[in-house]
Formats: structure tokens, sequence, C-alpha cells
């Protein structure tokens, strides 16, 4: 019978495998809905552990988004590891969500969040697990419609042999569309079988239809064009963008583990979007415009996920929290409201502006202040201006020594290497900084005991960013880099001693980089490091960088390209690139232009504040900026103590 | 000198209460750690006024009293609670028990008797039930007579610091079989050590003594822990807290 739990003959693997917890959901907000009672079924998964998984945002959004409806469910399933892996295998046991242990072939769709393209193996790994066909175009009308949303699926195109569909952009909306669509076709009886249902699908906006999409190949090895195969899908596929975030107040019950996860605290997303433009990242591109939930929004979804969860601290997520325009207030206000409740407030990882020193010390009134994080990315002026995260090194040292002097005893300072146009010196410049941060911090403090952490790791160019064009620089030259900095800081012991280095190799960023750029040929390079036991290569223990060169020059050859062509190779601006069809509404010649002011060292400033600089974005999309201030100040609320 | 945080001391603690709380069904397969958290969020959420700690992280006033192990499903597990405020000891219970997922049940709170001693003192043993699927209640009888016959039987146990034997036929006060067609079960008290014997040492005592081996994994539930009375039978450890309460709502009532 379909929807039946597979948890009987799961039990007894349980009792053999590490931390089974983490396989038997009952969450606390986790929901079970009746099979039979609804007409699409939802299997969402998070292609990693499950600690890595559960807390993230994107995929609780939608869990809740659909199991608010009445015609749908929703049920979560992770990545198993490969102690139960085999044993599910051994006892015929397949890919099972963690809410009612339902078999995920037996959904209608498998929703795959791909914030990471680590996760592809993965992907495949849940696919062979579940007993639905590795290949989409193997798939019947009885398998599951495989979607990918997330960051990743702005490039699908190294997955587009094993996924459906591909959703650009935010969910909330166009999981409710999708369910419309599965619900009328199935109630209609399936015409057309699975090729029907994907052609309806891939006219809903924001979606993306793969197989509907040729892709030749010019002498050169690289992309000749991208053709639809069918007139009546688009012909360029738009992201979509979620406008109001007040009517959009997800998750209102996070879920909460018991199992141990790597995010241990609540959050509540304060805005979404960034427009401060810092060149590498494509979290800030893809996203745009901002839009900020109100002081008032931000005020209830803390209250009532508090109520809902019992955490006991609430992190004020976004892409650059300091940036709201009512942070000072929503900071200050809610500072006030958990006054003496053993509450914490947290921002994540931060510009570096004493401002955000101020805000630190003003969440942190009621507890303890531990560490502070801020995020430089570029080790000299001159390659910050390149990557368009301007702070001079004056600046920075105040920063820090100010935070040093308000009581904080740790800060870490984030960088990558690798960048666009870095030398070595660019990189020794870290060293340097963190030296004179310690110095001042030491003189400011009045105390020895103050840290910093420097952390370090391989910059990887990304799809509809300035730096989509960049050679990435080699695993070789990263680990130089580090080298020549881990020496700089041991330098001078009575200093360096105060000074943490936390960095990873340069492998993994290559891989990674192979997949952000690559196209469909190197889906066969993720079969292939799958069929020879890839997967979960997020985590060192399981990562072989050695399977993953091996499988790209054997399954590269034969198109003449290699992995040096998808990763350190500099494209020019004429080249099609994979995801030129799929818009984010970023217009290609304002980042082509955007990427030779890097190359000058030119900055750009936030369109929040400034005129807007034409990216593209707002007029592509019909989006426009939506922050306040609202003028708004939150409501008294009784507490416990 | 350690520094100290700016600020008043946190409010003492004014009630202790104990409770007893049921791991259940896929739940088996939390460890104690895991349980931990649950309970400590349980608490915010249901609003009990704890006591805490003093320093510059305050942690929540509760003692656990030995966990069962993570795979093992329980009955009987004790913990106890300080709290700032007072509060009706079942209207906490009904809070707690609402705001943990269900299979961690709270089955009861009562509030410890002045002077009563601590609740570990009252635990020393405890009364199992081990089904072990794929064997026959005669064969488990067998195995389980073979086993009490012997004055010591050694397996092999896992611990943090390597495989440790232990001795696990000694601390074991009673056992008996029985079960039905195919699903034999094992009733066990014992008592608790360092380290602990646990249900399965006893079931791989039994492979040892009489090659009773299950196809797959036991199942085991702490049906009951306390102080081994003279009887051999486990006594209830609120049992004392309980009683103290009883007489002084009869004097109450007798007003
Ligand atoms: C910003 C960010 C942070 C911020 C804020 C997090 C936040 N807002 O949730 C901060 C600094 C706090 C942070 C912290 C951490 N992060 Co972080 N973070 C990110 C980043 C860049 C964006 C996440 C984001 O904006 N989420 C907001 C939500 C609402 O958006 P979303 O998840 O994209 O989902 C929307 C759409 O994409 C879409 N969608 C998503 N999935 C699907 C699926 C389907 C089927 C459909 C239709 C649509 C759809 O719908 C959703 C709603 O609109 C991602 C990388 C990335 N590109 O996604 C890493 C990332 C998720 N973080 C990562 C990590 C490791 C962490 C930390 C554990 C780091 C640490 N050691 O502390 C913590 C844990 C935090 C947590 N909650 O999990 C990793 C996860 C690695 C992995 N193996 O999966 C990532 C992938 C970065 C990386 N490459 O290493 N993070
Ligand atoms: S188009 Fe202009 S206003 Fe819109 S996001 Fe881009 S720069 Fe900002």
């Amino acid at each position: 019978m379909s929807g039946e739990s597979l948890y009987p003959r799961l039990e007894p693997l349980l009792a053999q495998v590490q931390k089974p917890i983490q396989y038997v959901g009952g969450e606390l907000n986790a929901q079970v809905k009746p099979w039979d009672e609804v007409a699409v079924h939802w299997a969402l998964m998070y292609p990693d552990a499950y600690e890595v998984g559960l807390p993230n945002q994107g995929l609780m959004i939608l869990y809740e988004v659909l199991n608010e409806r009445p015609d749908a469910l929703a049920e979560r399933t992770y990545a198993v590891w490969p102690d139960l892996a085999a044993l599910m295998r051994e006892a015929g046991v397949g890919q099972f969500t963690v809410d009612a242990h339902r078999a995920v072939r037996d959904f209608d769709v498998l929703g795959v969040s791909f914030a990471t393209e680590l996760g592809y193996t993965n992907l495949l790994e849940a696919l062979d697990l579940a007993g639905v066909p590795l290949h989409a175009r193997d798939r019947d009308e009885t398998h599951p419609v495989v979607v990918a949303g997330g960051h990743a699926a702005f490039n699908p195109e190294p997955v587009a042999d094993f996924v459906d569909c591909a959703v650009l952009g935010d969910g909330e909306q166009a999981v409710g569309d999708i369910t419309d669509v599965v619900k009328a076709w199935k109630e209609q009886g399936r015409p057309g079988g699975r090729e029907e249902l994907l052609a309806r699908l891939a006219r809903v906006d924001g979606v993306y239809v793969p197989r509907f999409y040729a892709v030749s190949y010019g002498p050169d090895g690289a992309i000749a064009a991208v053709t639809r195969t069918r007139d009546d899908v688009p012909a360029r596929v738009g992201k979509r963008t979620v406008m109001d975030l007040d009517e959009w107040p997800y998750p209102k019950t996070p879920l909460v583990p018991l199992a141990e996860s790597v995010h241990e605290r609540m959050s509540v997303e304060i805005f979404r979007g960034c427009t401060r433009g810092c060149r590498f990242c494509q979290a800030g591109m893809i996203t745009r415009p901002v839009r900020e939930r109100t002081i008032t929004g931000i005020g209830s979804m803390v209250d009532q996920g508090l109520r809902a969860t019992g955490y006991e601290e609430v992190g004020l997520l976004s892409l650059s929290s300091a940036d709201h325009s009512e942070i000072a207030q929503v900071a200050r206000e809610l500072a006030d409201r958990y006054e003496g409740t053993n509450t914490g407030l947290s921002l994540p990882s931060t510009r570096v502006d004493a401002f955000n020193v101020t805000l630190a010390n003003e969440l942190s009134r009621n507890g303890r202040r531990s560490g502070l994080t801020f995020a430089p990315e570029g080790g000299s002026e001159r390659i910050r201006r390149v990557i368009n995260k301007t702070v001079s090194k004056e600046d920075l040292v105040r920063t820090v020594t100010t935070a040093y002097a308000n009581g904080w005893q740790q800060v870490k300072l984030y960088f990558m290497c690798g960048l666009p146009t870095e030398t070595d010196e660019d990189v020794l410049e870290i060293a340097e900084l963190a030296v004179e941060v310690i110095r001042a911090g030491r003189e400011a403090s009045g105390r020895k005991d103050i840290r910093c952490t420097v952390s370090i790791g391989g910059f990887v160019p990304k799809p509809h960013t300035p730096f989509q064009w960049a050679a990435q620089a080699s695993a070789e030259t990263i680990d130089h880099r580090l080298r020549v900095l881990r020496q700089a800081i041991n330098a001078d012991r009575r200093i360096g001693r105060s000074i943490g280095l936390r960095y990873h190799d340069g492998k993994p960023g290559v891989i990674e980089g192979l997949l952000s750029r690559g196209d469909r040929r190197v889906g066969r390079v993720i079969e292939r490091v799958w069929r020879e036991g890839g997967r979960f290569d997020g985590w060192s223990e399981h990562f072989s960088y050695d399977r993953w060169t091996q499988a790209a020059a054997e399954e590269l050859a034969v198109f003449g390209v290699d992995l040096d062509w998808f990763t350190t190779r500099e494209r020019t601006q004429d080249e099609v690139l994979p995801w030129d069809h799929l818009d984010s509404g970023l217009d290609k010649e304002w980042l082509w232009d955007d990427w030779q002011e890097a190359l000058s060292e030119e900055e750009v400033a936030d369109c929040r504040w400034t005129p807007c600089y034409d990216c593209g974005v707002c007029p592509t999309m019909g989006t426009e900026i939506q922050v306040g201030p609202t003028g708004r100040s939150l409501l008294p609320l009784t507490v416990v103590r | 000198m350690a520094r100290q945080p700016d600020g008043p001391p946190p409010p003492p603690t004014v009630q202790k209460l104990r409770l007893c709380y049921a791991k259940r069904g896929p739940l088996r397969f939390a460890s104690h750690r895991d349980l931990a958290r649950a309970l400590e969020r349980a608490l915010r959420r249901a609003r009990v006024p704890m006591a805490f700690s003093a320093g510059f992280s305050p942690h929540p006033k509760i003692s656990y009293v030995g966990a069962a192990p993570t795979g093992a499903a329980s009955e009987a597990e004790y913990l106890e609670i300080g709290l700032a405020e007072r509060r009706d000891p079942e209207e906490v219970r009904a809070a707690l028990d609402a705001s943990l997922p269900p299979g961690i049940d709270v089955l009861e709170c009562v509030e410890a008797a002045e002077g009563g001693g601590s609740l570990a003192d009252r635990i020393d043993a405890a009364r199992w039930s081990i089904e072990l699927p794929g064997i026959e209640p005669a064969a488990l009888s067998a195995a389980v007579a073979e086993f009490l016959s012997r004055d010591e039987v050694t397996v092999a146990k896992r611990t943090k610091n390597g495989l440790r034997d232990v001795d696990a036929r000694g601390p074991v006060v009673s056992a008996a079989a029985d079960g039905e067609v195919g699903r034999a079960i094992l009733h066990v008290v014992v008592r608790q050590v360092t380290p602990a014997v646990r249900p399965d040492d006893v079931v791989a005592a039994l492979a040892a003594v009489a090659d009773l081996r299950p196809p797959s994994p036991p199942r085991a539930v702490r049906e009951a822990q306390g102080r081994l009375d003279d009887s051999g039978a486990v006594a209830d450890p609120l049992g004392p807290d309980r009683a103290a309460r009883t007489r002084c709502q009869g004097e109450h009532a007798a007003v």
C-alpha cells in the first residue's frame, strides 16, 4: 500500500547504527498527516546529514507552507550515513522520510534543497536507495517528480540528467503552484503521462525543466547554443521572488530536534536579499532585491518561535543583518523585552563596522560576551576593492580593538584566498592584520588573554556573479598561500600564540568549482564518482579528491574538455555560459562591466542608499527594494523570567 | 579569581520536584544527551520557573539519575528539578508532558519531602524486560537456567577506554523467561554497579553460556528502578515523597 510506514522493518536496523535518533523523526513541531486525505505528497530532502539538514531554514519554511495546505502533505528526508545505507540495501528497505517513515518512492514530488553543490552525490544515493531511476528519462508516471531548489539550482546543469525540474529563487509560492499543477493532473487521470506533467510544470513561473532544452557544443568544447525543444516552454526561465516577507512569517513553529544539530538555536530571517554587491557572493547576487521584514513582524516571529520551541537563543539572520533599516531599534527593544530571561540574541557574522560592535553589545547585555565574528574576506585593501568589500586597514583594526575593549575576548575573522588578481602579498597582509589587532587589542583592553581566530578558505567562482568568468585558483596555489600565511603568523611567537588559524586545503574547492560552473557533461562525472562510492562530499573523512579527478579525466575526455577547463580557465565575454538561459534578473552586461571594474579595482555603492546602478533585477523581475524604517515599535509582551 | 558577572545573584531554589518519565517507541533511540536537551527546552516551553546556577553561563537546576542506554526504552526514568517559585506538581507534570515530543511522557511529579534523602540514594537496581525476537521461550528458559547456575559469566563490553571484560552474572538478582512463540521475553532485575551491566551485556552472556543468538537486535524496556528490597523487588523511589505528601494533605483535611 502506498504511504505505508517502513518503520517496523527499519527499527531492527537502527539498533545497529551510529546516532539512530537522527532517523526516527518525532521532533517537536514535526507533522504527520494522513496519507489518503491529501491529493499531493511532497518528500522534502536536504541532501546532507540530518544534523546539518534539520536546521536549514529554507526546507523548514517549505515544510510548513506545504503542510498548511489541506490538499498536500510534506515530510522530510535526509542523507543516510553509509552504515545504515548498507543495512537498508541488505534488508530491502528504501529511502524513507523521518516523519512517518514512508517510502520516498511513494511520494508525488521529491523536492531537494541544494544550498551547496557538494550534495549532488547524496542525491544519487538517495534516488538509488529509494528505488527511483537515477536518470530522469528512465522514470515513468509512477515515480516522484524530482525537483531541485536552493541556491545551487541557479545552475542545475550538472544534475540536469537526474532531476526533472529545478525551481529558481524563493520557494514559498512556487511549491504551491507546483502542487496545484500536480493535483490537477492527477485528478484528470494523469493525461499525457509524465511528459505532459513536466510540460505543464515547465509553464509554471520559475520552473525549469531541463529535458525541454537541448544543449549543443562547439569545436572548442564550449557551449554553442541552448535551445528549447518545445515552443510552449519559456526561452529563458526567470526566478521567483517573494515580495512581502511579513506575509510569509515562516517557520512559525520551527522544528526542534532531539538529536544534536549544527545550529542549536532558533532563527528569524530579518530580511532577504542583499545589495552590498560583494562580487564573490552568489547569495547576494541571486536574492536581489532587498526585502525587509518589519520590526513588528520580527518581534512577533521571535516571540512565537520562542514559545513554540523553548530555544534559549535567537539568531537574527540574513545575509548582512546589521544593514536592516531598523536594526538598532530591533536590537534594543528585543534586548529590553528579554532582559533577565536567560534568552540570548545574536547576529551572524558581519561586515567590519563599528556599528556592529555597538549592536553586539546591545544584544549581549543580558549574557556573556564570548566571541564576535567579522568577515573582511580579503586580506589587503587592494583585494578588498577587487571584491567590493571595502574597508580600510585602520577601520578594521579600530573596529576589532573596540570589540576587545568592550569585553569581547574572542574575535573571529573570515577570509578567502585565491581571489581574482590575488598575490601572495595580499594573503600575507592577513598575518600583519592579525598581529596588529592583537597588539592594539591587548593595549585597549588591558588583557593578555584576548584571542583572534583567522578562518580562511579557498574562493570558488559562482554562476550569476561578476566573478563567473574568473579563473579559479588551483589547489596548489591555495595550499601554497595558506602555507606562507601560517609561517607568517607563527613568526612572532609572543603574538602568534594569541592567533588561531583555521583553514581547509584547496582540493575540495576545486571539485566544488567543477560542480558550480559545470554543464550537463559534468553529470557523467558525478554519476561515476557516486558509483565508485562517493557520497558526503562536504565531509573531509568521506571526500576523495583522487576519485573525483580520475572520474573527471576519464568521463570528460570524450568531450575534449577536462577539470582545468571548468575551473582554472578564465572565460571570455562571448562564451555561452551553461546558466545563461536561467535568469536571476542580473543583466549579463552589467555583470561583465562589474567584472571589468573589479579588475581595475573600482568599487560600487549599495543601491539601498545610493541611486540604482542598473543591475537589471528590479525591472526584469518587476520587483523593488522593500526597506523601512516603518517607524513602529515592539508592543510590550509578558515574558517569563 | 574568576570573574563574576555583574548584577544580582540568581533567585534561590524554593521547591524541589521529582519526576518520573517514560521513553517510548522510536524515542528509545534517544541518548542521554538528547533527552537532557529536550527536557531543558521543554521546561522553558512549559514556563516552569526554574532556579539557575550562578556564573557567566547559568544552568537550570536539573539533576538526572542514571539514564537508560541509547536504544533501550524505559517506563521509569527519574530526575529532580529546582524551582525558583512554588508550583503545583501535577500542573508542572501536565505542562511539561504537553511540551515534550510524544514518546517522552512525564508520568508523575511529586514534591521532594523535606529531609527525605536524595533521589540517587533511593535507586540501586532496575527491572528490565527484554524482548528477543526469533527466540522461543523454551530456549530462553534453558539459557536462563544455565546462566543462573554460574557464579560468573564474563562478557566483553565496549567502554570509553576500549573493550573491557565484565562479569554479567554477579549483578543479576533474578532472571526469568516467558513470552510467546518466536518472541521470548527475558525478565531480569539487575543491581546498578560500575561499570554498568546493561541488557545487551546480559544477552551477550546468554550467547556465551548457551549460544542463544537472537537473529535481530533485542528490544529492552526498563520497567522499574529503585532500591532492592529483601524480597528481591524494586521499590518505587518516589514512594517516600508521595507518602509524606499524602500525610500532609491528610492533616490539612482534618483541620
Ligand atoms: C546566509 C547563510 C548563513 C547565515 C544565515 C543562515 C540563514 N539565513 O538560514 C549564517 C551566517 C547564520 C549561517 C550559519 C550557518 N551556516 Co550557512 N549559509 C548561508 C547561505 C549563504 C544562504 C542561506 C540562506 O539565505 N537561507 C535563507 C533561506 C530562507 O533560503 P534558502 O535556504 O535558500 O531557501 C529558499 C529558496 O532557496 C528555496 N528553496 C530551497 N530549497 C528548495 C527546494 C525546493 C524543492 C524548492 C522548490 C525551493 C527551495 O525556497 C526557500 C524559501 O524561499 C547558505 C548557502 C546557500 N547558498 O544556500 C549557507 C549554508 C547553508 N550554511 C552552511 C553552514 C555549514 C552553516 C553553519 C553550520 C556554519 C557554522 N559552522 O556555524 C551555520 C548553521 C546555520 C543554520 N541555520 O543551518 C552550509 C551548509 C553545508 C551543507 N553541508 O549543507 C551552506 C550551504 C554554506 C556552505 N556552502 O558551506 N549561514
Ligand atoms: S536594479 Fe537597481 S534597484 Fe534593483 S536591485 Fe539592481 S541595483 Fe538595486
